[in-house]
């Protein structure tokens, strides 16, 4: 089931609009990076598309059981282990699961993202790195056709973002989940998504659309100049607020 | 680093943001080699547990102070500035607790009080959890109660004794109503403030990962808002020892047992300040206990299980 975006718009109160317009179709399966310089809304498109807010205007289609959603922050409850807070998801998501289902399916979920040895921790003794991907086992816990991501690997230093990368690009095409990826890092950006798209600022809007191709992907080169197109293209994008 | 081939529009990027398109693509190295790599990353930055053994400090220093206070006690009173039955030194309350003790009435009047406290207590917390829960989730009706909650709180609940004794006479109800009113609005006041110490974003993952209003209060929100809740039982404790003091020292007599007030309204009566010191050192006592082996351990359990304990003085 796709999703869909029509003439969406949001404003808080009386202000500015945040999003105004905003249009977009992703397919089933498809791993879509939505880019834009900080404070042009996309937190606040992510918010709508998972439910947590309404939007003002326009019309939302998203598959009826909802969405999964991964914050920039991990999130997790610090009472809970890794593998409580993965339990608690798969709970919350299936009240009728029995505990010792649930507890299996924790320990796959686990393996998937490399952390079979630190079920037992709790957030604060795992590694940003690895607090990110105990969120992102959580997410997948949801059991969601669509996986909603918020800026999640921001706040990593370079070489664990890299890892986390090739992790969330493995893990994408073992689960086919639909994923909608925010960041304001082009290189990100094309290193993820098979299509990127621009968001403009005040009001949000999506301005452009690039499709990252398997050559982008194999060439570093050819990478290396659409990140640069994108940029200049962001760069134009933010400097259009600086008079 | 291999040269990239960069079209003539992108010279105009910074150096440094061209150059880094060429690891772009993705990591270089076979899929065992990342593993490794993730694995070393997880070992060099996760905490490794470090194990203390009994931190001797910890137990000397309260008693070296304790020892320096009584030794201050002990000189001012051998200066003989006032009656020795007035101001009585150590020793003299030392002797006059081994002769109570030796009655037994020491052990009745902790025991009486402390059943009654923790009684007491256990009941408020019964009470004041769910009420306090119900406030701090339903917003119309904590703008309606809170700040009665709050008032109730800070008005003294020896202000009840004389109500309770109307109502009830002398007897048991009136100790516990006192201790009622003394801990509920404080156990229900420590539990809102806790709900409202918790980061947005529980609820939001909360309501993501699908919990429904009583999951979201029972799962989510109690949890979150322990290390406050702890606080309001702390505190609920104190208001319901010292509530209950109060409550034995005015109320004495019917089928009212003999507490720890109830000792110390004797040795009013009795003009003995050994007695009265004793009483007080032992109210003293009773709390300190308490505070070390109920109420630190737990706070200091559940703020190391969650990462908060790092650098306090504790």
């Amino acid at each position: 089931m796709p999703v869909v975006l029509e003439n969406l718009g949001k404003r808080f109160g009386d202000g500015a609009p945040v999003l105004d317009d905003v249009n977009a179709t992703i397919a089933q399966g498809e791993f879509v990076a939505l880019l834009g310089a900080s404070g042009c809304g996309k937190s606040t498109l992510l918010n709508i598309m998972a439910g947590l807010e309404p939007p003002t205007s326009g019309a939302l289609e998203v598959p009826s059981d909802g969405a999964a959603f991964m914050f920039q922050d991990a999130a997790l409850f610090p009472w809970l282990t890794a593998r409580g807070n993965i339990e608690l998801a798969l709970q919350l998501a299936d009240k009728t699961s029995t505990k010792a289902s649930r507890r299996e399916r924790a320990t796959e979920l686990l393996e998937l993202v490399h952390l079979g040895g630190a079920g037992d921790k709790r957030p604060h003794e795992l590694s940003g790195g690895m607090r990110q991907r105990v969120a992102l086992a959580r997410s997948l816990a949801q059991d969601r056709q669509l996986l909603l991501m918020d800026e999640p690997f921001a706040a990593l230093d370079a070489i664990t973002r890299d890892l986390l990368h090739d992790e969330l690009e493995r893990i994408w095409k073992e689960t086919g989940r639909t994923i909608v990826f925010v960041t304001h890092n082009v290189r990100e950006a094309v290193r993820l998504g098979q299509r990127v798209l621009l968001l403009s600022s005040r009001p949000g809007r999506v301005v452009a659309e690039w499709d990252v191709t398997e050559e982008h992907r194999t060439d570093a080169g050819r990478a290396g100049e659409l990140t640069g197109v994108i940029t200049r293209r962001l760069r134009e994008e933010i400097r259009r607020h600086a008079k | 680093m291999p040269s990239n081939p960069i079209t003539t529009e992108e010279r105009t990027l910074p150096v440094t943001e061209s150059k880094e398109h060429i690891t772009s693509p993705s990591l270089k190295g076979n899929a065992s080699e990342l593993r490794d790599l993730e694995a070393g990353l997880d070992n060099l930055q996760s905490d490794t547990g470090r194990k203390h053994g009994i931190e001797w400090k910890r137990v000397l220093l309260p008693v070296a102070a304790l020892v320096v206070l009584i030794l201050a006690w002990q000189f001012y009173v051998s200066l003989g500035f006032k009656r020795r039955d007035l101001v009585p030194g150590p020793l003299d309350v030392l002797t006059q607790f081994v002769t109570m003790w030796g009655e037994g009435k020491v052990q009745e009047a902790v025991w009486t009080s402390l059943q009654r406290g923790v009684i007491g207590f256990l009941i408020s917390v019964v009470i004041a959890t769910p009420v306090g829960l119900i406030l701090a989730q339903v917003a119309p009706l904590r703008r309606a109660f809170g700040p009665l909650i709050s008032g109730l709180q800070v008005l003294p609940s020896v202000a009840w004794v004389p109500a309770a004794i109307i109502w009830f006479g002398l007897t048991d109800a009136t100790v516990y109503f006192v201790v009622f009113m003394g801990a509920i609005p404080s156990i229900i006041n420590g539990l809102i403030s806790g709900v409202d110490q918790i980061p947005p974003h529980y609820r939001s993952v909360g309501t993501v990962l699908g919990a429904n209003r009583l999951q979201m209060a029972l799962q989510i929100v109690l949890p979150a808002a322990l290390p406050g809740y702890i606080g309001g039982l702390k505190q609920g404790w104190a208001f319901s020892w010292r509530s209950l003091m109060a409550a034995e020292i005015i109320a004495v007599g019917g089928t009212i047992g003999f507490g720890l007030g109830s000792l110390l309204d004797q040795g009013r009566l009795l003009s003995d300040m050994t007695i009265v010191m004793s009483a007080i050192l032992l109210i003293l006592f009773v709390g300190i206990l308490i505070e070390l082996l109920v109420f630190g351990p737990i706070e200091k359990r559940l703020l190391q299980r969650r990462g908060l304990l790092a650098g306090s003085s504790r």
